[in-house]
């Protein structure tokens, strides 16, 4: 057989309207420490509670060893959970927590007793037998909670972000003892958080999850140096996020100049977009390598690097990680690497919506009617195409069309990139360079002069 | 001055105290203990001992109450658990339904379950009796055991589930005990109030059964106030002793679901 | 999964039918003249027509009318007692505080028969008449412990230093006390006036006890002497009817009214 201890395969979830889990598809490999990440809502603790086996899938299947789980209740599942809040028996001290699930199986006393003291051991907590759980630290139940679960030497570990309640000094802490474990253990870990942070340093594989469909699955180093769209770069460390067009294989154009790059296969004379790491932009003295001039902005001292934003001599705006300061006011020279330029497919160029003739001076789209003319007959389902900048955002909601909330926001250089989600659910892409922040409610128009409308093929 | 410190304001209130709670509960005491008569004496208390038919009252009174307690826990629990279960209950009316008796006169639900006896020709009698306790003081054994299982956190039961307990081993070993403190409240507002009834008793049974409370208010009644003093000094001592076992209980219970 | 459910539901709907059968009985059987309960002679209103008219039972309605004023007496000293109390007993350290917390719960504790033995026995011994105002005096010591514990909960809630602010700025203490203090606890003191009310209202083994011989009734001890003396006087049943419908309707529309006020927040 293969080594797949996990295979899940087009699972989907919804609660009530909400798709909660769209479509989700992976294989875990045994004795590996894959992580579910991604921003609170985007589904990774649903899926975890699937395969725990507290929630049923509306559709899909998940396999364990080959043979399929959904039916079996949690109980019979040869898994266990280590809780975000521990939840740890108040009303039994520390050994009877811990070995409850031993006598759940008839596992005779003797042996009982050396397999609680053995994972006391592991998790360096020998002498807290009888310790009642309210005497214990967050730290503490941590630990205990986590024997729970291993002494019973599941052949999966579920962990729900277990280290959220911690402070920032023993998280890091319990992350190497996490680790440890796992090598100590040989059994595969599966770990829910959205500390990016942490998700690369435990794991071997990372899943980056967004809005319930998965983003990008690969190793720490893959996900951080090749993201392979906005989100991910976005949501994994620092990145200067860029609008670019691939001229042609390996050369890429952006923020105004031309660069070597690595990437090839993209076409040519294609709208892209680029990511350059801040540490990965260097500073010269060195005419010959300079490849763009700019004007230092800020420079803050964040204990390990210098970070710094500056203004190109093209009029975007980048953020630099340095070990060495450059004074405010200052013009620098910069260069950047071919293989630290990452350049990523756009997934859409402009919007493209679906709309319904209402009369010759108006389309039905998302239920409202813009103020659109063109040449269809009543009632002809078209295709509305209208770029980043031709949609606007006000203030005041009634001047707007639609209403919709920023739902995300993405720093391009020189612009920002919106996605507001409409009060319909709908998602609608602008380019604006006014500050909006996550969350602001906005009125939604479109200028009416930069809209192509064509008839759409049913 | 003394009136800006605000410990002063509850001056009135301990002078009342003093006067309509200590005091009282100290003349019960002198009367119980024969100060009336000039000395102190234990000869009403022995008097009780003397009398079968009192003490026997007695006994039997504590009997009905832990039966109507056994019964209120045995129905009440289930009724609890379903209504805090959203997965098979989810109307919050019916927990209005169940508190509502209680808002409604004693006697009133008394005579009520007096009238539905009559009206089903049942005779009047013992099982009348623990019927009409049980009908009475169910609620107050109902409503404590929901809250604690309404805001207890389901947590629990997923890890008990995820250790490999199978739903009626989660209920036994880990929603029961940790329902605890609700189940001592129920019992203490059932036992305590069914130990001191009496009219409940009169009416249900047509003064066919005495409980020990009618026994005292006879004496009273009928001037007989340093023995019937003795026998509520005897009562208090049955409630302070249910009272220490509770508290006793509520501290070796890491029960902490408040 | 759904028989369970059906089967839980079950339960509940027939402990429910049990609870209730009793008082709906009587509600039918409200609706006809008979005397004896269980005999139906024809829809009819006169038992209705009776209680409101006072005719056949005009100590009923004294009864009732003792009850409400009774009632509210207790309820309005216990919650002005009870309130002012509460703070000074919030603001006491040590060993004082633990004596009046104790000596404050110590009627919550008893049960009613003591409370109104011992009553009585110190009405005896102080050589008072008994009647109207001892039946108050003992309402009002039931029923204040339970204003103080309903307020004693806000006034921990609330910070402690708004009263110093209010002397700060020039404020009496009756000023800042009304102005400053009381809006903080006055969700305490309206739970504890109701319960206190419904305490009292409710009430039987102390009244009995401290109401003299004097033919002073509240309902619950007018309907005892009435059912001691023999069946159910047919104009209770209409009584007792309106009362369920009342606290009926009182509970849910209290409930709807919270949850109204949930659903804005």
């Amino acid at each position: 057989m293969n080594d797949h201890i996990i295979e899940v395969k087009h699972l989907s979830k919804s609660f009530g309207d909400k798709k909660v889990l769209d479509d989700i598809s992976f294989y875990i490999k045994k004795g590996e420490f894959i992580t579910f990440l991604g921003p609170s809502g985007c589904g990774k603790t649903t899926l975890l509670r699937m395969i725990a086996g507290f929630l049923q899938p509306d559709e899909g299947t998940i396999l364990m060893d080959g043979q399929d789980i959904a039916p079996l209740p949690p109980h019979r599942r040869e898994l266990n959970t280590v809780f975000q809040r521990y939840a740890l028996f108040p009303h039994l001290d520390v050994y009877e927590n811990i070995a409850f699930g031993l006598k759940l199986k008839g596992i005779p006393e003797k042996e009982i007793d050396q397999r609680v003291r053995r994972v006391l051991k592991l998790v360096a907590m020998s002498d807290y037998e009888d310790r009642d759980i309210d005497t214990l630290s967050g730290g503490q139940q941590q630990r205990i909670a986590i024997a729970r679960a291993i002494v019973n030497q599941p052949k999966i570990l579920l962990l729900d972000e277990p280290l959220a309640a911690l402070d920032l000094k023993m998280r890091k802490d319990m992350q190497i003892e996490l680790k440890e474990m796992h090598r100590k253990l040989g059994i595969t870990f599966i770990y829910v958080t959205h500390d990016q942070e942490e998700a690369l340093t435990l794991s071997d594989t990372i899943v980056v999850m967004n809005e319930g469909k998965i983003q990008q699955i690969g190793t720490p180093v893959d996900i951080y140096n090749e993201p392979v769209n906005c989100f991910v770069a976005d949501f994994i460390g620092e990145s200067n996020i860029l609008k670019g067009r691939m001229l042609r294989d390996r050369r890429v154009a952006f923020i105004k100049h031309e660069f070597d790059c690595v990437d090839e296969g993209f076409g040519e004379d294609v709208p892209v977009d680029v990511v350059v790491r801040p540490e990965d932009i260097y500073f010269t003295k060195d005419p010959e390598k300079c490849q763009f001039k700019a004007k230092v902005n800020s420079c803050i001292f964040k204990g390990v690097h210098y970070e710094m934003w500056v203004d190109t001599d093209t009029g975007y705006e980048l953020m630099i990680q340095d070990y060495d300061p450059y004074p405010v006011g200052s013009e620098v020279w910069l260069y950047i690497d071919p293989d630290d330029i990452q350049v990523m497919k756009k997934e859409r160029t402009c919007n493209v919506f679906e709309g319904i003739v209402k009369s010759p001076e108006a389309i039905t789209i998302f239920g409202e009617d813009f103020p659109l003319a063109c040449e269809f007959e009543p009632g002809t389902h078209v295709r509305v195409e209208v770029p980043f900048r031709g949609i606007d955002l006000m203030d005041n909601l009634d001047d707007g069309i639609l209403e919709g909330e920023v739902h995300f926001i993405l720093y391009k250089g020189d612009h920002y990139h919106l996605t507001v989600k409409t009060t319909s659910g709908d998602f609608v892409w602008v380019d604006t360079n006014d500050i909006w922040d996550k969350g602001d409610l906005v009125g939604v128009t479109v200028k009416a002069e930069t809209v192509t409308v064509t008839k759409a093929d049913l | 001055m003394r009136l800006f410190r605000r410990s002063a304001w509850a001056l009135p209130y301990s002078i009342f105290l003093m006067i309509f709670v200590v005091a009282p509960m100290i003349i019960v005491a002198l009367y119980a203990f024969g100060f009336r008569e000039g000395h102190f004496t234990l000869q009403h208390f022995v008097k009780f001992c003397q009398t079968p038919e009192d003490y026997r009252t007695f006994v039997y009174s504590i009997e009905i109450a832990i039966i109507t307690t056994v019964f209120c826990l045995l129905i009440g629990y289930p009724a609890a658990w379903i209504m805090a279960n959203s997965k098979l209950h989810r109307s919050k009316v019916t927990v209005l339904l169940f508190i509502l008796p209680m808002w409604i006169n004693m006697l009133i639900r008394t005579l009520a379950t007096v009238a539905l006896f009559d009206f089903v020709h049942a005779p009047l009698g013992e099982s009348a009796l623990i019927f009409g306790m049980v009908y009475n003081f169910l609620p107050f054994m109902i409503y404590p055991i929901y809250n604690v299982l309404l805001k207890m956190d389901p947590s629990y039961s997923e890890a008990a589930q995820d250790l490999g307990a199978s739903p009626w081993k989660v209920f036994w070993k880990v929603t029961v005990p940790l329902s605890f403190p609700g189940i001592m409240s129920g019992i203490l507002m059932v036992f305590m109030p069914t130990i001191s009834t009496f009219a409940v008793a009169e009416l249900l049974t047509m003064n066919k059964i005495k409980l020990f409370g009618t026994t005292i208010q006879e004496n009273i009644n009928s001037g007989m106030w340093n023995y019937g003093a003795a026998l509520a000094m005897i009562m208090l001592l049955i409630i302070g002793i249910t009272m220490l076992f509770s508290k006793e209980n509520d501290e070796t219970e890491k029960g902490g679901l408040l | 999964m759904n028989t369970r459910k059906i089967l839980a539901n079950s339960y509940i709907w027939i402990l429910l039918i049990l609870l209730y059968a009793p008082m709906v009985i009587i509600a039918i059987f409200s609706f006809t003249e008979a005397k004896v309960l269980g005999n139906w002679t024809g829809f009819s209103t006169r038992l209705y027509e009776n209680l409101l008219s006072g005719g056949v039972s005009s100590g009923l309605i004294q009864a009732i009318k003792n009850t409400l004023i009774i009632g509210i007496i207790s309820a309005v000293l216990a919650t002005i007692l009870g309130g002012i109390s509460a703070i000074g007993i919030h603001h006491m350290i040590g060993r004082k505080k633990r004596v009046i917390n104790f000596c404050n719960s110590i009627p919550m504790l008893n049960p009613d028969i003591i409370t109104g033995i011992s009553l009585f026995l110190l009405f005896v011994a102080l050589g008072v008449t008994q009647g109207y105002t001892t039946v108050v005096l003992a309402h009002v010591t039931f029923c204040t412990p339970y204003v103080i514990l309903s307020v004693m909960p806000k006034l921990k809630q609330m910070n402690d230093g708004i009263y110093e602010a209010a002397l700060d700025l020039g404020a009496t203490p009756a000023i800042a006390l009304r102005k400053v203090i009381l809006p903080q606890i006055r969700p305490g003191l309206i739970s504890g006036f109701i319960l206190s009310f419904t305490l009292s209202i409710d009430d039987f083994a102390v009244t009995l006890f401290t109401k003299g011989n004097e033919g002073l009734e509240t309902l619950s001890t007018f309907i005892y002497a009435d059912a001691r003396k023999g069946g159910l006087t047919p104009e209770l049943r209409p009584l007792m009817t309106i009362i369920f419908v009342v606290v009926l309707v009182l509970l849910i529309g209290i409930n709807l009214f919270t949850h109204k006020q949930k659903e804005k927040q």
